[in-house]
């Protein structure tokens, strides 16, 4: 395919970003005010019994977010984590929407969520296992009601889709009671919308009136890629084709995404399907730690989203309102600092795997060729850590 | 003691009802398996006993189907996906490779994907491209996959229901050129136990005819191939030992080496393409263990390094009695 052909017109980005404004659920202006117009007066109910407390526990996810997100940079490039994909500017969308969730629903994240973990009490060191290279997982999936991370694109959402179908199964859609009717949520981006999995999930979903929600946070960039390479209409248009509303969200803005989220799991708890939540928001950092983004997007833009930093956003509103005290905001610093200092000893101090635990779990029930090649490598190791005692006792014979 | 004598399709029936009435999360999902009861009438009359809920048709995409089951087993059921044609599994192959066969080692056990993938496979009743194909090392290759195929009616009827009690994945693979063929089935026959006591049911080759001079390796749809050339070659006085595999993925190498050490020669019989196929494994294997009792280089019979050929010539592709019988004599020259 030629980027270059001249097959169909564009869509100039100006028109997109204007289809954004225009459709766009935002509760809270940039400058912190609560944000006016039809939209807004459609979901401003949703959020209208959070008080300062419910407020401040946003806050403070969203800012132990950042810093897990800064130590964890760190901490890659002081070498003890191979990898890191960051998660800067993804915090409202993320601890948004995950703190509509409810205990019993499950999340089948991608691998950037790191607001979903933070909200979903996974713990920050096992979330880190995987980056230094000790689990391709790391954690209970079952603890948290959280997936492990899926890092083949969109693979998820099938998996959350067949989750949703066995929630239905289980009878636990439309019971009216808020305690046992379940939801699943799927986490992908711009860049896996363009999967066929997402676009089958999106087929089975429908058909079957499964209980789940894709929530795609349209960051922008997937790796160097704008979301113009992946779609010509806004995203949250995805979903009207295969028969799914869609409600596009300012990502940015933690209220809305709280906001937009509990309808979508009405909707699908009170059995009425799927639905397409778009958050639109900005990937602030890198890919992750190997990406180098000033070989592809301006600093230009880079700035002018910086000034819808979510975390500002909240705070501004915060103040605007007087639920912020100067004690409280001290208190929530000195817990991402507390945060810091456990990332920096404890992440140092996953071991490494003893190397037969390679053998550990291929199959759950014993397998021929597992057990012959662990047999034979458990010999290896053995014979050669005899050879070297003996090198060392002939050396010290020498 | 009650058998019956049905068609291997029959038999794969038998093992999917009995299936379905022992566990209530087992579930029937593919194209077509449904009120049709899938092209090949496998599934036929189940969605019929056991309502639409058990027996599913789904949307026509394939990575949808196990990628669904995938998220269907993680809460608990048993599902048993149909791919209707061998060539059709590639759209999952990223699902089936990436997903289903890591997700028990990704979580250090604490998963299980216990899904039953069921294939329709090989060749020889010239169909059109994308229906005749063997692509079963591909899954072989892949840790973390059982990969099985039966040969015979009982196997069908006893592996079919081991797959779904397994808490491993299967990819079952179905000699379509052989669904009737029939045999007496033992309806009776207990649900073969995976726990790890005696042989592994799904694993465990068998011996399907013994001899002394030579022994022919061959899995689904060639065994019958192995056992017609065993009889040509007795009238030749050539005894031939035949063993059918039943499993590519784990490999039973002991009965095959116990075998070869015996009759000192080794031909291998499948339709899948020689080049990197399960043929290649089990002549490493055998070369590796039975070394001195060797009397002659281990040969493959297969398909060859081309795609499925079209259906007017596919005879000439397919693993015949002829070839392996000039295969057993190019063994017997040495």
């Amino acid at each position: 395919m030629n980027p270059d052909a001249p097959a169909q017109a564009p869509i100039p980005e100006a028109a997109q970003s204007a289809a954004a404004e225009e459709n766009l659920v935002q509760l809270v202006a940039p400058d912190g005010r609560r944000a006016d117009g039809p939209l807004a007066a459609a979901y401003r109910d949703r959020v209208a019994h959070l008080g300062t407390d419910e407020l401040r526990a946003m806050y403070r996810d969203m800012v132990l977010t950042r810093r897990f997100d800064d130590e964890a940079t760190a901490l890659q490039r002081q070498g003890e984590l191979g990898l890191y994909p960051q998660g800067r500017g993804q915090e409202a969308a993320q601890v948004g929407s995950a703190r509509a969730l409810r205990r019993q629903d499950f999340v089948f994240p991608s691998y950037r969520e790191h607001g979903v973990m933070q909200v979903r009490g996974v713990d920050p060191v096992d979330r880190l296992r995987i980056y230094r290279g000790t689990e391709h997982g790391g954690w209970d999936p079952a603890e948290h009601n959280v997936h492990l991370n899926t890092l083949v694109l969109g693979s998820q959402t099938l998996h959350a889709t067949g989750y949703a179908l066995g929630v239905q199964r289980d009878g636990l859609v439309g019971t009216g009671d808020p305690e046992r009717d379940t939801a699943v949520v799927t986490y992908f981006g711009d860049g896996a919308s363009s999967q066929g999995d997402v676009n089958e999930a999106l087929v089975f979903a429908a058909v079957n009136n499964a209980p789940v929600v894709f929530f795609c946070q349209n960051n922008q960039w997937a790796i160097s890629e704008p979301t113009s390479r992946q779609t010509r209409v806004p995203l949250y248009q995805r979903g009207q084709g295969f028969g799914i509303p869609g409600v596009r969200v300012d990502g940015n803005d933690v209220l809305a995404s709280y906001a937009v989220m509990t309808e979508a799991l009405e909707r699908a708890c009170a059995g009425g399907g799927p639905t397409f939540v778009e958050a639109y928001t900005y990937r602030m950092g890198a890919h992750t730690t190997s990406d180098d983004p000033t070989r592809y997007r301006e600093r230009a833009e880079e700035e002018e989203w910086a000034l819808r930093d979510p975390i500002d956003r909240l705070a501004a509103l915060l103040r605007a309102e007087d639920r912020w005290d100067d004690a409280w905001a001290a208190e929530v610093e000195a817990q991402a600092e507390a945060l810091a200092e456990r990332l920096r000893a404890d992440v140092r101090a996953i071991e490494d795997p003893p190397p037969a635990s390679m053998f550990d779990h291929v199959y759950a029930t014993p397998q021929a060729q597992v057990t012959a090649e662990r047999a034979w490598f458990e010999a290896y190791e053995h014979d050669t850590a005899q050879d070297e005692v003996l090198d060392s006792t002939v050396e010290v014979a020498r | 003691m009650t058998a019956q004598t049905m068609p291997l399709a029959k038999a794969l029936t038998a093992g999917l009802r009995a299936s379905l009435e022992a566990d209530e999360k087992v579930l029937i999902m593919g194209e077509d398996v449904g009120r049709l009861g899938g092209v090949f009438r496998i599934t036929d009359g189940l969605q019929k006993d056991f309502g639409e809920h058990r027996v599913v048709d789904t949307p026509l995409a394939e990575s949808g189907i196990i990628g669904t089951a995938i998220g269907l087993a993680m809460r608990g059921y048993r599902p048993i996906c149909e791919i209707q044609f061998d060539g059709f599994v590639f759209p999952a192959y990223d699902q089936i490779t990436t997903q289903l066969a890591k997700l028990h080692y990704r979580s250090r056990g604490l998963i299980q994907v216990p899904l039953v993938i069921r294939i329709p496979y090989g060749g020889g009743i010239g169909a059109v491209e994308h229906h005749s194909e063997s692509p079963e090392a591909l899954f072989a290759h892949t840790p973390g996959l059982r990969v099985v195929s039966p040969a015979t009616p009982q196997d069908a009827y006893d592996m079919i229901r081991a797959a779904v009690v397994s808490p491993d994945p299967v990819l079952f693979f179905e000699p379509k050129g052989r669904y009737w063929s029939k045999g007496e089935v033992d309806l009776s026959s207990p649900v073969p136990s995976l726990d790890g006591g005696g042989p592994d049911p799904l694993g465990a080759a068998r011996i399907a005819r013994a001899g002394t001079d030579v022994t022919l390796v061959a899995y689904g749809p060639t065994v019958a191939t192995a056992l017609s050339a065993a009889d040509a070659l007795a009238a030749e006085g050539t005894s031939a030992e035949v063993v059918d595999l039943r499993s590519i993925s784990p490999l039973d190498v002991p009965t095959v080496v116990g075998s070869v050490r015996r009759t000192g020669r080794c031909v291998v019989v499948h339709e899948a393409p020689t080049f990197f196929g399960a043929g290649a494994e089990l002549a490493a294997r055998v070369t590796e263990e039975c070394f001195y009792s060797l009397e002659a280089p281990v040969l493959r019979v297969g398909g060859y390094h081309t795609p499925y050929p079209v259906a007017k010539i596919e005879h000439d592709y397919l693993p015949s009695v002829d070839r392996v019988c000039d295969a057993v004599d190019r063994a017997l020259s040495h």
